[in-house]
């Protein structure tokens, strides 16, 4: 199996402050991968070098290698914004823009330069479609999409970053701010793209990483601590912290 | 058996006294007796909510009072242009001829009217791309550090009193038109440039609130499409906080209507019609200040000038009520 993204050594520290103490971890194409650890334990924190979200924090120093397709995504060569067309991320709160679906859906090909109106067209409607979304909004794509409820906001985000067929998308806790239900439909949505898409997530439900993920890494005090096979990790897991956590017994 | 039970007694009490922190008798901590006359009436902190209520409600009937009254008296010198001088109000607002002291028929304030919008417009159309480029500035692209120096700035022009700059105007606005166009060099130009120095940092730092009511989450999604920073800020915050930012300009035209001083000393106060914008005029507020202590209490020049009064005062309530309307618009 090709690693899409791989990660060696990376660290990160705010001030003096290391949030992340050298983190070795890689991602195959095409599979689901869950990051899960205690609050504060830093799993956002790398999630969020994985497309250069962290630059703009003032005092950070970020080191290690991160290679996207074999090519390292801190050299000074890469282009942020070309970056994240390939790397896209959805956050934990919904974050629709202010205007209609439509024209949310169609902001990432715009801003790239799209200016054919059948393909932006086109792309909307699937993007919808693929995100599990298109039933409630193809009627009213012209409504304001922060009109709609949380759970229908975050599946028009993911459709969002789908649009512009990334490789790799990124999911920052994408269910903890939803209710059961439009969990469930995101989960959904997740499990039936995950063979179209890398989906690198982070998630505080461990049910849910069992659920969906194709392979979990526990991370913990800045540190990874174990990472294999979903199955593997929840029914034998070879570090003893790691059984505790995932069994709930820990602290 | 009963010694052993002294000597656990004993050690129990030596223990409790060498303790530093002092130990908590249970039976204390029994839930206080219940007063039921108690009660009934009301406590300590009752009356104090009391007072509260009390000292707030009086403040507020004071200042509805103040503004009540107001309107009230600006009203009644105004009105009595028109009902006790027999001033056609039609007249007054579409006639150029003003010249109270020769009678009720050369009281018109159209020149006046048209200056007035004239110099807010022209202002405002300037002073607004300007104070948007600087508060775009300000909260997307600098430093912290100088961002909060450019906000003191922003703080400074604020504060400095209208005189000041209608004297700036004066010594150097005023004779670089007259050597530039020619003529006086007052007029609707020089009272238009320093109105756009006293607007731009209203308008600034209204805008700055308003971007700054953005979410970040929403910076970071644009970020995270693969947008540039200007493309961010062209399609999703200039986009999100439109209905702010045209509050912010039009609490700067409010201002630019209302400022009498600094205008009246750059606009020539002579009262005519514009026919060009370097030609000596007056705004409604700089023929009041020029004029109000020329004037006789109750006569028909008074009044005309307590109409021009209550004709700012209305313009001054539209703009509120746009402000509003906007505000509504932009929650919508």
């Amino acid at each position: 199996m090709k690693e899409i993204m791989t990660a060696k050594n990376v660290k990160l520290s705010y001030g003096n402050f290391e949030a992340l103490h050298g983190i070795d971890l890689d991602f195959p194409e095409k599979r689901l991968t869950a990051l899960i650890g205690p609050s504060g334990c830093g799993k956002s924190t790398f999630l969020r070098c994985l497309n250069r979200m962290n630059d703009d924090i003032t005092g950070v120093k970020i080191s290690g290698d991160i290679r996207f397709n074999g090519k390292d995504i801190y050299s000074p060569k890469m282009d942020l914004v070309a970056l994240r067309k390939h790397v896209g991320m959805v956050f934990q709160q919904p974050t629709p823009f202010p205007f209609s679906v439509y024209d949310n859906v169609a902001y990432g090909l715009r801003i790239a330069g799209v200016k054919d109106k059948k393909l932006i067209e086109q792309r909307v409607e699937e993007s919808l479609k693929q995100a599990a979304i298109w039933d409630e909004t193809k009627d009213n794509l012209k409504r304001n999409a922060q009109a709609f409820s949380g759970g229908q906001q975050q599946r028009i985000c993911i459709a969002r970053t789908l649009a512009i067929r990334p490789e790799v998308v990124l999911l920052d806790e994408p269910t903890s701010a939803l209710d059961p239900i439009s969990s469930m439909e995101i989960e959904k949505t997740l499990m039936s793209l995950k063979h179209k898409y890398t989906f690198i997530m982070v998630t505080h439900n461990l049910q849910q990483a069992s659920r969906v993920a194709d392979q979990v890494a526990f991370l913990m005090n800045g540190n990874l601590i174990e990472t294999g096979p979903t199955e593997k990790m929840f029914i034998s897991p070879k570090n003893k912290v790691t059984s505790n956590y995932l069994n709930g017994r820990f602290g | 058996m009963s010694e052993k039970n002294d000597d656990l007694k004993k050690v129990v009490n030596q223990a409790l006294a060498e303790q530093k922190v002092p130990h908590v008798k249970l039976d204390k901590m029994k839930p206080s007796t219940v007063d039921i006359d108690k009660l009934t009436k009301p406590s300590k902190e009752t009356h104090q909510e009391y007072w509260g209520k009390g000292l707030t409600f009086l403040a507020i009937i004071l200042i509805i009072l103040l503004v009540v009254s107001i309107i009230g008296f600006v009203g009644e010198h105004g009105l009595a242009t028109f009902f006790s001088d027999h001033v056609n109000i039609i007249h007054f607002l579409t006639s150029t001829n003003w010249d109270p002291t020769q009678g009720e028929n050369h009281v018109g304030a159209l020149a006046m009217i048209v200056t007035s919008f004239l110099v807010t417009l022209i202002s405002a159309l300037i002073a607004a791309p300007f104070a948007i480029a600087v508060a775009l500035f300000m909260t997307e692209y600098s430093s912290k550090r100088s961002a909060k120096f450019l906000q003191s700035v922003t703080e400074l022009l604020v504060g400095i009193p209208s005189v000041v700059y209608g004297f700036l105007g004066l010594t150097i606005i005023v004779p670089t038109i007259r050597n530039v166009f020619g003529g006086t060099g007052f007029g609707i130009l020089a009272a238009t440039l320093v109105l756009f120095v006293m607007v731009l940092p209203t308008i600034t730092s209204l805008t700055v609130d308003a971007l700054k009511a953005v979410p970040t989450e929403l910076r970071n999604s644009s970020a995270a499409l693969g947008a540039t920073r200007w493309q961010t800020i062209y399609h999703v915050i200039l986009r999100a906080s439109t209905s702010r930012i045209l509050t912010a300009i039009i609490f700067g035209m409010a201002r630019a209507f209302g400022e009498a001083l600094a205008v009246q000393m750059v606009i020539g106060n002579a009262v005519l019609m514009p026919y060009n914008l370097v030609s000596p005029s007056a705004t409604l507020t700089s023929q009041l200040t020029s004029q109000m202590g020329n004037t006789v209490m109750g006569t028909l020049p008074n009044n005309a000038l307590w109409s021009l009064a209550l004709l700012l005062l209305l313009m001054s309530l539209l703009f509120n009520f746009l402000v509003h309307l906007i505000g509504k618009k932009g929650k919508k």
